[in-house]
């Protein structure tokens, strides 16, 4: 197959994910509407019962659900790798590449979680952030598969960008988790929590969950930092110029060590410590998007 | 008198006290990592000197009383600023307050035995009790031993205790910290960092005055340039055709490590400088410059030979200045080459590809003062024509010749120029070495746990196993229950 044919079956390959996710979010959509069994009246008082919870009747699709996340995931891996067999590199050249790589990192620290904690209730959210993620890399994104500039010529493409794209994707992972702990921690101080919320984790489970994913992949942060140093040093002469992206990789590297530290050290939990992983995720976010479209600098040589 | 003296230096002690033990405090360490977070902020978002001048210029073009202001707030070098500075230095001081008699601390704990068994170990989390036949104790002592657990055996109870490599991991991953600024430090200290253009065929001399750009460290002295020379044999830059993005650059040269010393043919790439000591060579940037030939009404060449121009887009649309100070009238010529050829309805005319297939060098020649001789520096780049009077324009191909009534300029051909980046960074090794440093300090620190096990076997072979993890971490009741598993078969 020729260079550009496997840029097509890339595009087909994404498109083809897109629309498994698409099923996979019908499928958790279904699961969480229908576990819910409406108020019945009593036959004999004609009062009318609480609401209640029937698993059993959304099992089935509950388990559709994740194996269309794992055909998805597994899709999108392909689509990932066409790609960079399209441009006989890594697929880390641009802004396109990141997203639907970062999408797929997202999806697998999910799959991965899953295996340990019950994590199904998450399918919902993650398979929506994972179709927009997909949505606006094809169709904003989207560049022509082509050949890295020379500055980009380096293994530490390679480690450097991996690092720190599955970085990406638990930090992500564990934001979205604490802004669930955040929302139902309003709701249960509200007073009960809805019926759909009441199958979702404690508010312990979620708080531990977070942390524990940011404690999990924060050396790998580090190490994306410190190989992207090594690597500036061999292509720019210095490994350290307070370049914007530079700048705000330390930005999140010290947000999350003050969050990590906060936690172990001086005992924050909860609503603190929720607020404070939030912050240190959106600016991990801004990281991506705002210096990669608006930004100057060193790191924006990749026409997105 | 002297009692109300002895009072007041009480209270400057106690002051100071009260501030270092501040200072050292969690909560302002915490603190201080979070404004230094929020303090880099402004130097991502607003241009600064070291890294773009032009831009920072612009502000000072465009609203000169706010540049002025943000000039003195250091707005403009945020990294370099004295309030930067005075953020990181307290955070490091307040790390090493931390650090350092946690350091010792530890170095006791270390060698010390666990506490001893607790009265009550009902009252632990986690806790199992069953009626034993009496070897508990000596397996439960042999189990834990293989594991590799601190023991400590008092009244008939095993006290024990491992993971103190967390410890020893985090003050691994600070002192590290400390070990990176002091690298960072080194290299402004006594590196240097310059820039250069080359044509190629040309030779660089690495001595002060060689250099376009010159900055080193306060400690730094220009006698410990290494005496190497370079010279451009070759320098290719591949494109590809479809969407003009540059592939490939390759430099070669011929270097000479020591005057007299053989030479020796070297590569150069992007992400693979040249190293001589702690000094690297850099291949940062590339251009053309047109060869011209200037005469003077008599004929006679009053300048002759290539003229780096700067590239303006990425098919290295360049522009430059030729500047003939020698002739009388002094001549100007404010010109652009363009690689490829082509016309924009907008721009006039620009390069469509960054290679050389249809060059052209388009001129606008200026007579009078080129207000050189006033002593204020100038760009080699620009002509400040305020004093000069415009002849004509012309549009040369490789060959061809402008004449006017003062003279001519033949457009002869071009040479690609290289721009290298000289740096020498003593303290990177330092860098490298705490960055090493703290990452395997950070992975021990994270993935290790703390935790104590305690064994009691009472007189009628009653066995109490209870366990605490410290920060709550996860897995003892999963090490626990194999401990109680491997004991109660062993007492079958």
């Amino acid at each position: 197959m020729t260079h550009s044919s496997w840029a097509y079956v890339s595009n087909y390959l994404i498109y083809s994910a897109m629309a498994v996710y698409t099923l996979a979010f019908f499928a958790h959509a279904y699961e969480t509407a229908w576990a819910v069994r409406a108020p019945q009246t009593d036959e004999i008082s004609g009062n009318l019962l609480t609401k209640t919870f029937d698993f059993t009747r959304t099992e089935k699709v509950a388990r559709i659900a994740t194996s269309f996340m794992v055909l998805g995931f597994l899709l999108l891996f392909a689509g990932v790798v066409a790609r960079g067999i399209s441009a006989g590199r890594v697929p880390w050249g641009n802004m396109y590449e990141f997203s639907i790589t970062g999408a797929l990192a997202f999806c697998g620290a999910y799959l991965a979680a899953l295996r340990k904690y019950d994590l199904r209730w998450l399918g919902l959210i993650v398979s929506i952030a994972v179709l927009l993620t997909l949505g606006t890399a094809i169709t904003v994104l989207y560049r022509p598969s082509a050949p890295l500039v020379p500055a980009l010529k380096s293994t530490w493409l390679v480690i450097h960008v991996s690092a720190a794209i599955v970085s990406g994707g638990v930090f992500l992972l564990a934001n979205v988790i604490a802004a669930a702990y955040l929302y139902l921690d309003a709701m249960e101080s509200r007073g009960e929590r809805t019926m759909w919320a009441k199958r979702l984790p404690t508010l312990e489970v979620l708080d531990q969950l977070s942390y524990r994913l940011v404690a999990f992949v924060f050396p790998l942060w580090t190490f994306a930092v410190i190989a992207g140093a090594i690597w500036a040093e061999h292509a720019w002469g210095r490994y350290w110029g307070w370049d914007p992206k530079e700048t705000w990789a330390f930005i999140t590297w010290v947000a999350y060590a003050a969050y990590l530290h906060a936690r172990v050290t001086v005992g924050w939990r909860g609503r603190k410590a929720a607020w404070l992983c939030l912050l240190a995720g959106s600016t991990f976010l801004f990281n991506y998007v705002y210096i990669n479209v608006w930004g100057t600098g060193k790191h924006t040589y990749s026409g997105l | 008198m002297s009692q109300e003296k002895e009072i007041q230096e009480l209270g400057v002690v106690s002051l100071l006290r009260f501030a270092w033990r501040q200072l050292t405090s969690m909560r302002t360490a915490l603190s201080l990592l979070l404004i230094l977070g929020v303090a880099s902020i402004p130097g991502s978002l607003i241009p600064q000197r070291p890294q773009n001048p032009m831009k920072v210029s612009d502000y000072f073009k465009n609203d000169p009383t706010l540049a002025k202001w943000m000039d003195r707030l250091s707005l403009f070098d945020v990294f370099g600023s004295a309030w930067f500075s005075a953020i990181y230095i307290l955070l490091f001081i307040s790390l090493i307050g931390c650090v350092l008699p946690r350091t010792l601390e530890h170095f006791k704990a270390s060698r010390a035995l666990p506490p001893i068994t607790p009265k009550n170990l009902e009252k632990m989390e986690f806790f199992s009790t069953w009626q034993g036949n009496g070897n508990e104790y000596e397996v439960a002592k042999a189990y834990l031993k293989r594991k590799r657990f601190r023991i400590r055996e008092f009244e008939g109870a095993l006290s024990t205790e491992k993971g103190y490599l967390r410890e020893t991991g985090n003050l691994f991953f600070h002192l590290a910290l400390i070990l990176i600024l002091v690298g960072v430090s080194m290299g402004a200290l006594f590196g240097m960092k310059g820039e250069a253009i080359v044509n190629v065929g040309e030779r660089f001399t690495n001595t002060p005055t060689t250099y376009d750009s010159l900055t080193y460290g306060k400690l730094f002295k220009d006698t410990s340039l290494p005496p190497f020379t370079l010279t451009m044999n070759e320098f290719k830059a591949e494109y590809d055709p479809l969407t003009n993005a540059p592939k490939d650059y390759t430099l070669w040269v011929t270097a000479t490590d020591t005057p007299g010393a053989t030479p020796i043919k070297h590569i150069i790439k992007v992400n693979a400088p040249l190293s001589f000591g702690s000094t690297n060579v850099y291949l940062q940037a590339n251009g053309y410059s047109p060869i011209v030939t200037v005469r003077d009404k008599s004929g006679a060449i009053v300048l002759q030979g290539p003229i780096p121009f700067l590239p303006q887009d990425g098919n290295l649309t360049s522009a430059g200045a030729i500047k003939v100070p020698d002739s009388l009238p002094q001549l100007g010529f404010v010109a652009s080459f363009l690689p490829t050829a082509a016309r924009d309805k907008v721009r006039g005319g620009i390069s469509a590809f960054p290679e050389a297939l249809d060059p052209k060098l388009l001129l606008s020649a200026w007579k009078g003062d080129l207000g050189l001789d006033r002593g204020i520096p100038q760009s080699v780049y620009r002509i400040d024509t305020s004093k000069m009077q415009k002849i004509g324009l012309e549009s040369l191909k490789i060959g061809q010749t402008y004449s006017f009534a003062e003279g001519s300029i033949t457009f002869d051909g071009f040479v690609p120029w290289v721009n290298l980046q000289i740096v020498r960074d003593p303290g990177k090794i330092f860098a490298l070495f705490g960055a090493i440093l703290a990452i395997l300090g950070l992975l021990a620190s994270l993935f290790t746990r703390r935790r104590r096990l305690w064994i009691r076997v009472d007189e009628d072979n009653r066995v109490e196993v209870a366990g605490l993890a410290k920060n709550a971490a996860p897995g003892l009741e999963n090490e626990l229950t194999l401990l109680v598993e491997h004991l109660k078969k062993a007492g079958q």
